[in-house]
């Protein structure tokens, strides 16, 4: 009898323990990505320096009482802009997924529930964005829109649409097949219905999951471009472009570069924590990569 | 077999035809026009008026189009307003080091990932199987640029052992040709091996539970000669796949890494016509390396079904 198998408790014991460990790491990465959204957001009433004032006697200072992290070549307040930097890196990160997940997320539902020329039509779309080199592409039409915080993030926007596309389809595909749908069009239920009752809250939880992922990806793609200086305009301070100015005192300030790069490090790193136990949350095989 | 290329290249075709078409209406996201950004400050209306004749912007969109399609498809990408340098020459020039770069870079990758690849296969769920795929998991958040700034403050600054930046052709100075290729190469490499360490490494677990491999262990061959012999091939179709996908992140990585160091190539032609706002150059540009994306990756489906047979006559 299946029952007595119960019986084995290291099967039973094993995954728990596993999801314990696995759960220490999950609220760490959610723990720091709140206390650095929330250093963004109430940025201007923290106690700190503004983070474009210049103090040229205390150029690339050690930290300080007046400066936690020292100053950078200019004698810029390190702490106050890595935290403004956190709001240029976030803003875009979680806008462009934003836009990326609900148009890519309609646009995927549509064309997997209803199927056809509509699927055809989009899934061919999506190939042909897919065909560029991603970062080429928002390199290109930047250059020629205009380097501001809006064109960043509606471009990158725009570029994340395919992926969350694929995603939904995929997933609005093998759902649409499911009792529970078809059991509710022999109810009767409208398209509508059927879409956002039944459908939506069960591709909801898989899209969540890439959106996170999509963030990480979006903050990183926001860093190279501030770093090659295609991105936010200077003074405005984003950890890109902070990395590509500690950059030039690699040989006598080395944490010029490192501290911006390891608050990005572990940002992203946070997202796709989260991410990522999401993710293996909702895909049943086990240890899936 | 002849019949499946059929099929993909009449696939490739309208991709290929959308690819231009999308470039070309890139351009046009530009505020005022080409000529208005050529002529810049000395811009007069008779002046932009002679130049838009010149350049054909007066006529209608779709009509320019067609002009720059075929254009385009005898080889005429046009010549860059600041330098007048032809654009398909200037690719042509950087094409080999961004060539050298990735070859060298998915080498490294390849290097890394394999070995690393089995040797968690093998102990999977070992405590060496987790250190490695929690740091290749860690490494997909290290993005090219922080780790170039890691290889150069550690190789170049601190130790000195390889230049920072600098290039000097191989038919000048090879050994220095290359040395200038490690450390670019090795960033580019950083970003490779951890998607082709996860992918190889779940297709070689599953291939380790096949009845054939349990056949030769009882027949007594050598360790080594079961895992590269006999479950090596079979576990990396995948691989060759991500291969091809990793593709198009390797051309945005090498773009980054090739400004880093100052290499001569594809990526920092782009970049830099960026900076000087040519137009004509980063159109052109752009429609070589989308192109050429398409392409590889056509390349690569089809050695994916060369590959394995199951994908020529399976589905569709």
């Amino acid at each position: 009898m299946a029952v007595l198998e119960i019986d084995d408790d290291t099967a039973l014991v094993a995954p728990v323990a596993k999801r314990r460990k696995l759960g220490g790491l999950f609220l760490c990465a959610v723990a720091w990505i709140l206390l650095i959204g929330l250093a963004a957001v109430f940025a201007a009433f923290l106690p700190i320096a503004s983070p474009t004032d210049m103090d040229m006697l205390g150029k690339r200072a050690p930290p300080s009482a007046a400066h936690w992290l020292g100053t950078d070549s200019l004698g810029r307040d390190m702490l106050s802009r890595l935290i403004y930097g956190a709001r240029v890196s976030l803003t875009v990160g979680l806008l462009s997924s934003v836009i990326g997940v609900t148009v890519g997320g309609a646009l995927g539902m549509l064309a997997g529930y209803f199927r056809g020329r509509l699927e055809t039509f989009t899934v061919g779309g999506v190939d042909v964005l897919l065909a560029f080199p991603p970062l080429v592409f928002l390199l290109a039409v930047l250059a020629y829109l205009g380097q501001t915080v809006l064109n960043i993030t509606l471009v990158i926007g725009v570029l994340s649409i395919p992926a969350f596309t694929r995603v939904a389809r995929a997933v609005t595909l093998s759902l649409s097949e499911r009792e529970f749908v078809v059991a509710a069009r022999a109810l009767g239920a409208t398209h509508s219905r059927i879409l956002l009752r039944e459908l939506l809250p069960n591709v909801s939880l898989p899209l969540v999951a890439f959106f996170l992922l999509g963030v990480a990806v979006t903050i990183v793609v926001e860093g190279a471009l501030s770093f090659l200086g295609l991105g936010v305009p200077p003074p405005a301070p984003s950890w890109g472009s902070m990395i590509a100015e500690g950059r030039e005192s690699l040989d006598i300030a080395p944490w010029l570069a490192f501290l911006p790069a390891g608050t990005m490090f572990i940002t992203v790193l946070a997202f796709n924590i989260v991410g990522d136990t999401l993710r293996a949350l909702t895909d049943p095989r086990p240890g899936a990569l | 077999m002849a019949r499946f290329v059929g099929r993909r290249l009449l696939y490739l075709l309208p991709v290929l035809l959308a690819v231009s078409l999308l470039t070309f209406l890139i351009a046009s996201l530009l505020p005022g026009d080409l000529a208005y950004a050529i002529l810049g400050d000395q811009a007069t209306p008779e002046k932009l008026a002679a130049l838009r004749a010149k350049m054909g912007l007066d006529l209608p969109i779709w009509q320019r189009y067609l002009h720059w399609l075929w254009d385009v498809l005898q080889g005429d990408l046009g010549r860059s307003f600041r330098t007048g340098e032809l654009v398909l020459d200037a690719v042509l020039d950087r094409l080999p080091v961004s060539i050298e770069l990735m070859i060298m870079a998915e080498i490294m990758g390849l290097l890394i990932g394999i070995p690393l690849a089995i040797l968690c296969a093998v102990k999977n769920g070992s405590a060496i199987d987790r250190f490695f795929t929690g740091f290749a998991f860690a490494n997909l958040s290290l993005p090219s640029f922080m780790v170039a700034i890691l290889l150069i403050f550690l190789f170049a600054v601190q130790f000195n052992w390889l230049p920072a930046t600098g290039w000097v052709p191989f038919s000048e100075d090879p050994v220095g040709n290359l040395r200038s290729f490690v450390l670019p190469a090795l960033t580019l490499a950083f970003a490779e091996w951890p998607s082709l360490m996860r992918v190889l490494r779940s297709d070689m677990i599953a291939t380790l539970q096949e009845d054939y491999i349990a056949m030769a262990k009882a027949k007594g061959l050598r360790p080594a000669r079961i895992l590269l012999v006999h479950a090596l091939k079979p576990s990396s179709l995948t691989l060759v796949t991500i291969t091809g996908i990793n593709i198009g992140r390797l051309i945005g990585g090498a773009l980054i890494v090739e400004t880093i160091f100052a290499l001569p190539g594809i990526g920092r032609l782009l970049v830099g016509a960026i900076y000087a706002r040519d137009f004509i150059i980063l159109q052109g540009v752009v429609l070589f390396v989308a192109a050429g994306f398409v392409i590889v990756n056509f390349i690569v489906d089809m050695l994916y079904g060369v590959l394995d047979p199951r994908i020529r006559h399976g589905r569709a």
